[in-house]
């Protein structure tokens, strides 16, 4: 293991781990916003319960996204200088607009919600949560366009003289083709993370109410399993929504991707041979053996899918890895580009990461979609079924989509390498030249190890919170008629 | 005056914003087990609702104010990438331990009170304690030494390590922000709390002050002689001058002035980094050559454009939201505002 698997590994436990938090964050601060706003136009109880509720495991989710996203701010120049340095004219600016636009706005504005109970008229109480959400999905736009252009770089020139890449038109980063297709399909899948987590938690408790109920021979509807029925199917209709999100932008993206980085939909298959037009490239479900193309492995095919991926016919033309390589080596290997010199022969990503990471987002996606399908012809008509298998799904639905995320996130940038900006600068380029290996090990053992226990307390806490329950309801009160020397209604 | 000079403006003014901001709440993490301790409090239950009323005078707004330093990241990173470049990598290690305090800071803020055992909180309280103190004292080590200069190669690399920073005008300068965020911290608690509680806060911001003052006029002394201006020289008598208004006014009971003092004496602080700094960004010490500049450190002129034009628009807003919360959590605190904790009960089914 070299500097660069280092910095790499570094960057990906970093990263991954911030990025589990992330979509939940962004799908949650809606459908929290959506609960409270519910409350203030019909003032019934529930929604006043849901959105307090959830804006508990909201913010225990979000207080974790937000530490590990301070070291995604920093790492860039930590681990990556040679990377900052060739691309900060452009990488920067985004990355300090959401800091501006989105982290201000964010946190000012959650602190509001967190401690104006009672204290903000309740209008703007729920606005807040509203802006809350803006925060997050301006967020995710500045820093999908900064990613955008690493994938597929735009509105830059390379300035030879000062060998840096240079901003020359903002708006056509900000709009780079790639962005514009990545930025939907991870807020759908960050809604599907979201309404996941609502989905499955509701299910959960509705279970335990409707089981308690029947166990003492009470009325079901008289417990709270009706209000949990009511925020499981909210989570359900919005997973199934954001499903058809997720897939019809998911279409676009690989077309996209096919056409900018035909490698790494070559690797998404691990396609060793062009597939010339009029024979459909089939896209292979499950393999057994090695990916490394000397013989076919392939138990499960779906004929022709992977060139309708790939072009939207299934008789399309889909290149291979090694016709691909052979042109790269062509194009970058003779081009004098001093940050490319180094893998003149090697312009393959890890296949069989890209390949089972790419299965793995698109079938724990479909599984999500399946339970939440499931999970709403079970509670209609105001059924509360308690089945035991519907604990399991409980479980699931909050993990599936947020490991769908990850595993999306894995193959995009995994599918990447070995270029850092594609076709500019390779990662083994963007190292920082100053920083021992030691040091990084040392950032790594400690991000690792602080990182794990983190984990285990959030999720202690979590699962505390959802046994507990929705609080009962109690009448807030109007700010207008507050006693000023009353206990807080909220307080740290 | 060129864009990049105006940047390097705009960063001093993000890191004012972020030391006048953070450096009160880094204030009061590092006196949550004095004002909330055995020296201060009746009893165990006394000092945990002192606790609690020291941490909700910046719950509110803690996370908000943290949002200055992402923001002066990404500033350099856009501005300045190669100041961000080699500051960023070359102070690894202190960044990292910086990091790791503010991890378990927040989640201090965020977690403390979401349990009621008293081993939770007691665990809490150190993290924020230390998750306080830690930054405070690395910020000023790290600054200080930029201001002084760091070994920096022609390639523009950073190739001291940990110890180089560890010298005496670095560790003088984590020490002054230790003291001076310990003071603004104090007068904060003062102006944002009643009874018992208050008083004792300005008590202990008269104390440290003098401390604070002391050891930042000597900083400021030493910086000022190596590489000082007669423009710094005016910050530095105006950052003094402020401090001991503060502290005066603290002594007859006027926390808003003390206040405004504190915060003034740290902007003033700044403004003597930067202008000490002026036109250099980071400093060589192995040749003057090798200084990183705001001209050989920025970057073009385009991007530099795109970021003022937001800028210009958007940092209006920001503080004008940024204001309102302070106002809305204007009323001070007292422990009758304290809720009762939730009584300890197991998790029910």
């Amino acid at each position: 293991m070299d500097a660069t698997d280092l910095a790499r590994w570094q960057f990906a436990i970093t990263t991954v781990y911030h990025f589990l938090f992330v979509p939940i964050t962004i799908g949650m601060s809606l459908i929290v916003a959506v609960f409270h706003t519910a409350w203030v136009r019909t003032h019934n109880p529930q929604w006043m319960r849901l959105a307090k509720f959830f804006g508990k495991l909201f913010l225990i989710n979000f207080a974790l996204g937000l530490v590990t996203g301070i070291v995604q701010e920093f790492q860039f120049g930590m681990n990556w200088s040679d990377y900052s340095r060739f691309v900060g004219d452009i990488f920067g600016a985004p990355l300090a607009i959401e800091a501006l636009l989105a982290f201000f706005l964010e946190s000012t504005f959650l602190g509001l919600w967190i401690f104006g109970w009672g204290r903000l008229p309740e209008k703007l109480h729920a606005t807040t949560m509203w802006l809350v959400h803006i925060g997050t999905v301006l967020s995710a736009y500045f820093i999908l366009a900064a990613n955008s252009f690493m994938q597929h770089p735009v509105g830059y020139t390379y300035n030879a003289a000062s060998g840096r890449a240079e901003l020359t038109d903002f708006f056509a980063v900000l709009t780079n083709k790639v962005q514009l297709v990545t930025f939907p399909h991870v807020i759908f899948a960050a809604y599907m993370a979201g309404a996941g987590v609502v989905m499955g938690v509701s299910l959960w408790l509705m279970r335990r109410e409707a089981k308690a109920a029947a166990d003492d021979a009470q009325d079901v509807a008289r417990t709270d399993a009706p209000m949990y029925r009511t925020a499981t199917r909210i989570g359900a209709v919005l997973t199934l929504v954001a499903a058809v999100g997720v897939t019809i932008t998911g279409d676009v993206q690989g077309k996209i991707m096919t056409e900018v980085q035909p490698m790494k939909m070559a690797a998404a298959e691990a396609l060793y041979e062009p597939v010339p037009a009029g024979e459909g490239a089939p896209f292979s479900v499950l393999t057994v053996g090695s990916l490394d193309g000397s013989h076919a492995n392939a138990i499960i095919e779906i004929p022709g899918l992977l060139s309708f991926l790939a072009t939207g016919n299934f008789q399309g033309a889909v290149r291979g890895i090694n016709d691909l390589k052979a042109e790269y080596a062509k194009t970058y290997g003779a081009s004098g580009n001093p940050r490319v010199a180094d893998v003149a022969t090697a312009f393959v990503p890890n296949i069989p990461t890209t390949y089972w990471t790419f299965r793995l987002m698109i079938g724990l996606g479909i599984a999500t979609a399946l339970i939440a399908i499931a999970v709403l012809w079970l509670t209609r008509k105001g059924r509360t079924p308690t089945a035991r298998w519907l604990a399991y799904a409980a479980v699931a639905a909050p993990l599936l989509p947020v490991f769908a995320n990850s595993f999306g996130w894995i193959f995009t940038e995994v599918g990447r390498q070995p270029w850092l900006v594609f076709g500019l600068m390779t990662t083994a380029n963007g190292v920082s030249p100053s920083v021992s290996m030691g040091e990084v090990i040392t950032s790594m053992v400690v991000f690792t190890l602080l990182y794990g226990a983190l984990a285990v307390v959030e999720i202690k806490l979590f699962l505390h919170y959802v046994r507990k329950g929705a609080e009962p309801f109690e009448e807030p009160q109007d700010p207008a008629d507050r006693d000023e020397d009353a206990p807080l209604v909220f307080a740290y | 005056m060129d864009l990049a000079t105006f940047w390097f403006i705009v960063l001093g003014v993000l890191w004012t914003g972020y030391l006048v901001l953070e450096g009160f709440d880094f204030g009061v993490g590092m006196l949550l087990p004095v004002l909330g301790g055995k020296r201060y409090a009746s009893d165990d239950a006394d000092a945990e609702k002192r606790r609690r009323v020291l941490l909700n005078t910046i719950g509110p707004v803690w996370d908000g104010n943290e949002v200055w330093v992402l923001t002066a990241g990404g500033a350099t990173f856009a501005a300045f990438p190669h100041w961000y470049a080699t500051l960023f990598s070359g102070f690894y290690l202190p960044l990292l331990l910086i990091l790791v305090a503010l991890i378990v800071r927040n989640l201090g803020f965020e977690y403390r009170h979401k349990r009621p055992e008293a081993r939770w909180k007691a665990r809490w309280d150190q993290a924020i304690f230390w998750g306080s103190l830690v930054p405070a004292l690395l910020w000023g080590v790290a600054l200080t030494n930029i201001v002084r200069g760091v070994p920096i190669d022609a390639n523009k690399e950073f190739t001291g390590n940990l110890f180089s920073l560890l010298n005496p005008a670095g560790l003088l300068g984590g020490l002054v922000f230790v003291a001076l965020f310990l003071t603004h911290g104090a007068i904060f608690v003062a102006l944002k709390t009643d009874g018992k509680i208050r008083h004792e806060a300005r008590q202990i911001a008269g104390r440290v002050g003098i401390v604070a003052a002391v050891l930042a006029v000597a900083l400021l002394l030493w910086i000022g002689l190596g590489d000082g201006k007669l423009a710094s020289w005016v910050t530095t008598v105006v950052a003094a001058a402020a401090l001991l208004g503060a502290l005066a006014a603290n002594r007859v009971g006027r926390e808003g002035w003390a206040f405004i003092g504190t915060a003034v004496t740290i902007a003033m602080a700044v403004a003597t980094y930067f202008l000490v700094l002026f036109p250099n960004v980071m400093p060589s010490s192995t040749n003057p050559d090798w200084n990183l500049t705001i001209a050989n450190a920025s970057s073009t002129d385009y991007t530099l454009k795109v970021m003022t034009i937001v800028a210009l628009i958007f940092t209006p807003i920001v503080l004008m939201y940024q204001g309102w919360t302070y106002w809305v959590f204007r009323k001070r605190l007292t422990v009758n505002h304290i809720p009762e904790d939730a009584p300890l009960e197991p998790v029910s089914r």
